[in-house]
């Protein structure tokens, strides 16, 4: 038990097995479906159909283009070091699925009180957050690195200065969270919203975290490292089949795991109208909802100019995120 | 910013500048740009796509869409129009058109002239269908039909023979209606 002393509850082991592939299975399931509601609804916003060619309304298109990537060949620039790019996929997709673990999904005792419906509860569940997504941009700065490719090389540091200048704001966004409820688990934060979703008193909060969250997931309108019209495809110029195709993935996990700390820590998580095991359903409601206001976003705006993304975070953000800590310390002290 | 506004002198353009970006008013009109433009992608999910799915679905072309030529007979008697004169292919910019002609015998009346065409080939992978052959032929022997999907998987079968032009194309394509 010394290891997971930080955790405040544990399941046996066999239960904590089960959970994780439950929950990898799961997200796994649920990306393709992601890709075809990100195609079909972009289509849409563009008043156009979006893929519908592949089975019937275009259900079979993610498997198509699954299968696509899997027989693809892979090929190395002789100017690149294999065995690093051959791991950046690896590492990208690891931290994502990573980072899923605390994610809750409903609190021990919704279905069950000898286990709970989230990967694991860690005392310093943000903390975890934060590790494992900076994990996700060192692998876009390794596999850019490693390709020998100066398009694969300017996204990688594209990507380097975004993941500072965001990292911060997003950090400082979701302290103020933690603050007022008076822990870093995320098991804890949602607890405390038994009354009223954080959205309310960290609206300001809840505005820096979205858009640093765009900016974390690299999505437009903050896609600088692989912004196709300035740098091709930026780090994954060098990549093709299945490892373009984890990097792709990972990208898509992590959104998802933003939309569902984005639920968990602003939009009260399980809790919701109806009796408590609907909690998960809520949940994945809410997830599905910010998903579909991230392709919403997609859909609308263009990608920032490099100084523009710069002077947003250090500018704006920063001083906006730093401001609405100032302003949360003083009140919860005051009243 | 603080220069007051001048009327323009004669030789001057008058230029309207939109308000300097940054500052609150900036952030202000930022989020309400961005705002205006979430309003106008929602508004494209109500609307019907405007997407024409081609193979299913056909855009209709106008009545004088140059497409695939079509040779034409007399309506009554059957015989072909054409008299081999060549002046088409003499009018033709791509060069690919191909007449050769032969005399009508009693026997073998094959045109109302005194000559036809023996042989009369297009070639689909030339031809840019400008319609000048349309206009040189004295008999309106040779018109530009409204057919466009010519594509095919040998550049021989390009070649279009004059059989094959004499005769109705397999597909046709959706004409406009008048106003559409």
């Amino acid at each position: 038990m010394s290891v997971l002393g930080a955790v405040s509850f544990a399941e046996d082991w066999w239960i904590q097995i089960l959970k994780s592939l439950l929950i990898f299975a799961f997200i796994l399931q649920v990306v393709p479906l992601i890709l075809l509601l990100e195609r079909k609804l972009l289509g849409r916003f563009q008043a156009r159909y979006g893929p519908n060619r592949v089975g019937p309304y275009g259900l079979a298109q993610p498997i198509a283009d699954v299968l696509k990537l899997l027989s693809k060949e892979h090929s190395t620039p002789r100017t690149a070091v294999p065995w690093m790019m051959a791991i950046a996929p690896v590492i990208s997709i690891a931290a994502a699925v990573a980072t899923l673990a605390v994610i809750p999904f409903g609190d021990r005792g919704t279905w069950g009180d000898s286990f709970g419906l989230y990967g694991i509860d860690v005392s310093i569940g943000i903390l975890y957050f934060f590790a494992f997504g900076s994990l996700a941009f060192y692998a876009l700065v390794l596999g850019g690195w490693a390709s020998g490719s100066k398009y694969s090389f300017l996204g990688s540091m594209r990507s380097a200065a975004q993941l500072i200048s965001y990292e911060v704001a997003i950090g400082l966004s979701l302290l103020g969270v933690a603050m007022q409820a008076g822990s870093l688990s995320i098991v804890e934060i949602v607890d405390a919203q038994d009354t009223i979703w954080f959205v309310v008193p960290q609206f300001a909060g809840f505005l820096i975290f979205t858009v640093a969250g765009f900016a974390e997931t690299a999505r437009p309108p903050f896609d600088l490292p692989e912004a196709d019209a300035e740098i091709v495809a930026g780090y994954n110029t060098e990549y093709g089949g299945m490892r373009f195709g984890s990097f792709f993935m990972a990208e898509y996990i992590e959104v998802i795991v933003i939309s569902g700390v984005a639920t968990a820590v602003f939009l009260g998580g399980w809790h919701g109208p109806g009796p408590e095991s609907l909690g998960p359903l809520w949940v994945v409601l809410k997830m599905f909802a910010f998903i579909v206001f991230f392709i919403w976003i997609r859909a609308t705006l263009p990608r920032l100019r490099y100084d523009q993304l710069m002077s947003l975070g250090w500018k704006v953000l920063l001083p906006l995120a730093t401001l609405n800590i100032l302003i949360t310390a003083i009140v919860l002290v005051a009243f | 910013m603080t220069q007051r506004w001048n009327p323009p002198e004669r030789d001057m353009l008058s230029v309207q500048r939109g308000p300097e970006p940054g500052g609150l008013g900036g952030a202000y009109r930022t989020f309400a740009a961005t705002l205006r433009g979430l309003r106008t992608t929602l508004g494209r999910l109500a609307e019907e796509p405007v997407t024409i799915e081609y193979p299913e679905e056909k855009t209709p072309v106008y009545p004088r869409f140059r497409g695939r030529h079509k040779l034409h007979t007399f309506e009554d008697t059957g015989l072909e129009k054409c008299v081999g004169c060549s002046l088409c292919a003499a009018a033709c910019p791509a060069d690919c058109i191909r007449v050769v002609a032969a005399e009508n015998t009693p026997d073998n009346q094959v045109s109302a002239g005194e000559r036809y065409a023996a042989v009369y080939e297009i070639n689909m992978s030339r031809c840019i269908f400008c319609g000048y052959c349309e206009i040189a032929c004295p008999f309106d022997a040779i018109t530009m039909g409204n057919d466009f999907e010519l594509a095919d998987y040998e550049r021989s079968d390009l070649i279009f023979t004059k059989e094959m032009l004499l005769s109705d194309p397999v597909e046709r394509t959706p004409l406009r209606r008048e106003g559409e």
